[in-house]
């Protein structure tokens, strides 16, 4: 058990060691037990707009049901959390942010709530916040949590491809599925109310579901080039710089209008100053960290933000950095610092492992 | 994983062991002693060899859990007591390996290169890191009894 979040919470379970448990959920299929994360619904006529203010996503033209990775952005363009966004209808909408994060994000909600309702771009109706208190999260992970989860609903799963989500009977009881999730595999998040949770888990954890804990989660979405807030995302990092400029919408990348959008604006035209890239470490593996430097010069250009020895899937020492823009390039050779010794690192492209998502 | 490292003038183990010593010196036997640091890691020295065999305690080991990767310190040269010079990996964490004492490096484990999972079987024997000639005996003073050891790892 390791203290994350406020919470106490277990790197494996039971006799199942990190990496077993990292390849049942390759192979077969593994149950995270997420509830620490923070579910939120945002309910108003001018829900859409309000969200569209505090991130660079394109909400108005997401399909219902469907969900997208988004980001909230300090006016500098920063990180303050990365999240999900799932769309019910242009009133309606479900976050999920993290729990370390939860008294930023909840400050931040909070406060710009306020400047919104009473500001005259609320004039089309107010928006609310409601934080899902002690609702459950699963995350079912992996090629045979398709198959497992068909068993115990009528509803088609088959129908339910990457990033859309329903409302499922599971067992009778309606729960909120979302098809994503943070290990590069396909999967299901589900969100359940609270007198359900553990009802609910206990049912989904047959075989050859196991349960998997916060060891397999991080070496599993390290693979997945998926990001860690506090490791590889911050308040000093913008979501360009973070490669994930994919999450900034069409149509706001000319006309901005959201928090933060002058800094991502001009990244996006000019390039950014560094940039997230995946290695590939010979030698010692690199954790965060370590300082990354220049072939020849061996000037510091970077530093590692996650880093993994021998991870799994890939069976080589993986680390994310960030690197000043011009070494970013795929197969550019670089050196990380492991105990003072300079080891060849490989910028290669993320993710490590291909993903494996139902697209139907 | 415990990284406090302080220096410590138990000297009750080597007493224990001299006593268990044969008085009489007329067929010579070899002693090993066995001593451990707060750094968790345990020295084998054979008293007329004056080489010690350095690895990592079975308490160390279970704290770390899948050792992934082991980095020894070169065959040959000379380290010394308390500076760093190699690491032991996990995918959990990393464990640097501190000279427990001073000496020169006359054998590494190249096992260990291949199957770092040697540390978690058997820590203690076929897991061993590295053998040392001692340069100064004295060290060996300093550090701890296995009792001594099990109170560290119990506080």
């Amino acid at each position: 058990m390791v203290p994350f979040a406020g919470y106490h919470m277990p790197l494996t379970y039971g006799d199942a060691s990190q990496v077993a448990s990292h390849q049942h959920v390759r192979q077969r299929a593994g149950l995270f037990d997420v509830g620490h994360m923070v579910q939120s619904n945002f309910r108003g006529a001018t829900a859409t707009e309000f969200l569209e203010w505090l991130t660079p996503s394109s909400l108005s033209t997401l399909i219902p049901y469907t969900s997208t990775l988004s980001v909230l952005l300090n006016e500098e363009g920063g990180i303050i959390d990365d999240m999900v966004i799932t769309k019910y209808a242009s009133d309606a909408f479900y976050v999920v942010t993290n729990a370390a994060r939860c008294a930023e994000d909840l400050a931040w909600f909070e406060a710009r709530l306020a400047e919104w309702n009473t500001s005259e771009r609320s004039n089309g109706g107010p928006v609310e916040h409601e934080v899902l208190e002690g609702w459950g999260l699963l995350a079912l992970q992996g090629p045979a949590a398709a198959d497992h989860l068909q068993a115990l609903t009528s509803y088609d799963l088959r129908a339910l491809t990457f990033g859309r989500s329903a409302f499922v009977p599971l067992e009778g009881i309606n729960v909120h599925v979302a098809r994503g999730g943070y290990t590069g595999e396909d999967g299901f998040e589900i969100s359940i109310p609270p007198a359900h949770a553990a009802f609910l888990a206990s049912a989904l954890l047959r075989s050859p579901v196991q349960l998997a804990g916060l060891g397999a989660r991080d070496s599993l979405r390290l693979e997945a080039g998926m990001c860690l807030y506090g490791n590889d995302l911050d308040e000093s990092t913008t979501p360009v710089e973070a490669g994930l400029s994919w999450v900034i919408g069409k149509d706001r990348r000319t006309a901005g209008g959201f928090i933060g959008s002058k800094t991502v604006l001009d990244q996006l035209k000019n390039g950014p100053p560094k940039r997230r890239v995946g290695l590939i470490v010979e030698e010692a593996p690199a954790r965060q960290g370590a300082k990354v430097l220049a072939p020849e010069t061996s000037d510091k250009i970077g530093v590692v933000t996650s880093g993994i020895p021998l991870a799994p899937t890939v069976g080589k020492n993986i680390s994310m950095a960030y690197v000043k823009s011009g070494f970013h390039k795929k197969g550019t050779v670089l050196a990380v610092e492991v105990r003072k010794k300079a080891r060849p690192a490989v910028v290669t492209p993320l993710p490590f492992t291909p993903s494996r998502y139902w697209r139907g | 994983m415990h990284s406090l490292r302080f220096a410590t003038s138990l000297t009750s183990a080597l007493r224990i062991q001299r006593a268990l010593r044969p008085a009489s010196h007329s067929f010579r036997r070899t002693v090993v002693t066995k001593l451990y640091t707060t750094d968790h890691e345990v020295i084998k020295f054979d008293d007329e060899t004056g080489v010690g065999t350095v690895s990592i305690t079975e308490y160390a080991q279970k704290s770390l859990g899948d050792v992934v990767f082991v980095e020894l310190p070169e065959k040959g040269v000379t380290i010394k007591q308390g500076e760093p010079v190699g690491a032991v990996e996990s995918v959990k964490a990393a464990s640097d390996i501190y000279a427990p004492v001073s000496g020169d490096v006359v054998r590494i484990n190249e096992e260990l290169e291949d199957q770092p999972s040697l540390l978690n079987k058997s820590p203690e024997d076929d897991g061993w890191l590295f053998q040392l000639e001692l340069s100064k005996r004295e060290e060996l003073k300093g550090l701890l009894s296995e009792d001594a050891y099990k109170k560290h790892c119990e506080s």
